[in-house]
């Protein structure tokens, strides 16, 4: 293992452990699309680590390689330094990954709390039978789940809306549950595909504090897609920068900013 | 009281006891439909092979018999022995589990994402299968079921209706017992739907694929699942209708009216299944009593279906179903 090897501090003074998760060479078609072509890069344990690019690029396709919803034609996935075979969505989220998505995932029908609840399905360990023959050491684990589950609630500040049926609530606050539902399963990595798309610049704010505290208080280590640059610049510690399923720079985010080519993905530089 | 109302009251009550039945072949259809989006067409089938089955299983009968002595020249018909009922059910069950398993494991899991008519295709395909199955491995010929359920008028109600009203109600003991184990089976669902892990793993399915894989849920887990709860009712279906009028191949086309009581009940709604299969139960025994002398009777055939015609032209969604909102 290279647990030592790429430890480095934040500009900010946080320290950042080694290799999390690395993707090798990553190649990913549809029919005759390459949303991602070749592409590696590595995520290390309690690092931000941001995923930029302009629309269509292969931001979200990356994501879902490392959640599982999609197998790349190429390339490996190395996690916790061992490399993982192609693997199922829900088994992927079993390792201790949780997600959100662009689109907004949630089970509309049911309550605020019932959703964050199936947040910690990947912790319940009591079977079926033995919840319908012995409750007792079911109805403890339940217990257990609620203490968590009450507490992400609180850090999110979503007590008024607990009972809501999810399908009633805002937009904003949509996302805010969709995040709580991630962070019930008390993940070591958290995906966020655009958590802050189509929000106000107060929603904004919020969200971006959210962040910042999950990743402070519980230590997770976050990969985050966004759009908003002023966010990702304050937010991130290191940048990956894609366009037209290819990488075109890495780095923090000074250097990311100066980067000539990210300069002309931005602003529209004719591709050749 | 005047008689017409007695005996319209009594009929009341036995129409409510048939439509308990609808509502158990409905709740299985239910079942599937919301955590899938498939109709499953061979839910009746299935009831019959679950009666067979256990018929099968309680009189000893070698499955298969005739295939085995066609094919090695032998005599064998039954091992011998006979299961109690109890234990008898409990390994239907299993059969029900593993064909769960089998149907999701062959069929099933190739099909995800298909258009919904193609699912359906495939469930009927599945039905013809499934009859041909029980055909073969339990033989055609009509059973009698006992598994110990009282049979006959209920003395009580008799007496009691009797004494209070100058008329004594006719209801079958195994109406009655069909009445509460339904209401057990629906109680025992919603406890397990609503409280379980499990069952909040199922709804979470029912509800969005995508985020229930984000949250570490197995979809062929859960259709599996989904296909063994289906099994079970259909197990209970299949017993009640079986002992009350023998378990024969008619029995997976009365299994259709399930159809009528979804339209009425609303295909995503378990209460709506069970109030859907009463409307039903009770409308069909009403209309039969009250209007059928004047047309000729056997109007029991055909009642559901049109009333589940007048619904649709009225409310397309179903009492209870999900609103269907047009996008544009
Ligand atoms: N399931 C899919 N089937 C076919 N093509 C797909 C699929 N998912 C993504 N693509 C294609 O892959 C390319 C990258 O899409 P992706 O959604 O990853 O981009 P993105 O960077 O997330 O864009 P946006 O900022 O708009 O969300 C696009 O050309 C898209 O059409
Ligand atoms: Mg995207």
């Amino acid at each position: 293992m290279n647990s030592m090897a790429g430890n480095y501090t934040t500009s900010d003074g946080r320290e950042i452990g080694g290799v999390m998760m690395e993707m090798k060479n990553i190649t990913l078609r549809f029919g005759g699309v390459v949303a991602i072509k070749d592409i590696s890069f590595d995520i290390h344990e309690g690092e931000i680590r941001a995923i930029i690019g302009p629309n269509g690029a292969g931001k979200s396709s990356m994501l879902n390689v490392i959640s599982g919803f999609y197998n790349p034609q190429e390339g490996e996935v190395w996690f916790n330094g061992k490399k993982r075979p192609s693997m199922k969505p829900y088994h992927v989220a079993r390792q201790g990954i949780a997600r959100t998505f662009q689109n907004i995932a949630l089970f509309e029908g049911m309550s605020v709390l019932d959703n964050i609840m199936t947040g910690r399905l990947t912790h319940m360990k009591t079977g079926m039978l033995a919840q319908a023959l012995w409750r007792g050491p079911a109805e403890r684990e339940e217990v257990q789940n609620r203490e968590v589950v009450e507490k992400i609630i609180d850090f999110l500040e979503i007590q008024h809306i607990r009972k809501t049926p999810v399908g009633r609530l805002p937009y904003g606050l949509k996302k805010r549950v969709e995040l709580a539902r991630a962070l019930a399963a008390e993940p070591k990595l958290l995906l966020l595909d655009e958590p802050m798309a189509g929000m106000n610049v107060e929603e904004k704010e919020d969200m971006s504090r959210y962040i910042l505290d999950t990743n402070d208080e519980f230590g997770t280590t976050i990969a985050l897609i966004e759009h908003d640059m002023g966010v990702v610049m304050d937010l991130s510690d290191r940048v990956v920068v894609m366009d037209y399923g290819q990488k075109i720079g890495d780095g923090t985010p000074d250097q990311v900013r100066n980067n000539q080519a990210v300069i002309d993905a931005y602003l529209g530089v004719a591709h050749d | 009281m005047p008689e017409q109302l007695l005996f319209a009251m009594e009929v009341t009550l036995n129409g409510l006891m048939a439509g308990v039945l609808y509502a158990l072949v409905a709740l299985g259809f239910v079942l599937i439909y919301k955590a899938s989006g498939i109709f499953n067409y061979a839910q009746g089938v299935m009831a019959l092979f679950a009666a067979l089955t256990l018929v099968g299983i309680m009189e000893g009968q070698v499955p298969f018999a005739h295939l085995i002595n066609v094919i090695f020249g032998t005599e064998i018909h039954h091992f011998g022995w006979e299961v109690p009922a109890l234990l008898a059910i409990l390994l239907t069950v299993v059969v029900m589990i593993i064909f769960a398993w089998l149907v999701n494991h062959f069929v099933m899991r190739h099909l995800i994402n298909q258009e919904p008519i193609i699912l359906f295709m495939a469930t009927i395909g599945l039905a013809y299968f499934l009859e041909g199955v029980g055909d073969l491995m339990w033989g055609s010929d009509i059973k009698r079921l006992e598994v110990g359920l009282p049979q006959g008028i209920n003395e009580w109600i008799d007496e009691t209706t009797f004494q209070a009203l100058g008329y004594g109600f006719f209801i079958d003991n195994l109406d009655i017992v069909a009445a509460v184990i339904a209401i057990l089976l629906v109680i025992g669902l919603v406890i397990f739907s609503q409280y379980t892990t499990q069952g909040r793993a199922l709804r979470a399915v029912a509800d969005d694929h995508q985020a229930a894989l984000s949250v570490g849920i197995s979809l062929n887990f859960i259709w599996v699942l989904v296909w063994s709860i289906a099994g079970f009712v259909a197990l209970v279906a299949g017993m009640m209708w079986g002992a009350k009028s023998g378990v024969q191949f008619s029995l997976s086309l009365i299994a259709l009216k399930a159809l009528p009581v979804l339209l009425i009940g609303g295909f995503t709604s378990i209460p709506g299944a069970i109030i859907g299969g009463l409307i039903i139960g009770v409308g069909e025994k009403l209309f039969e009593f009250s209007i059928g002398p004047m047309i000729g009777g056997a109007t029991e055939n055909w009642f559901a279906y049109v009333l589940a015609l007048i619904f649709l032209v009225i409310r397309p969604q179903g009492l209870f179903g999900d609103k269907i909102i047009e996008r544009v």
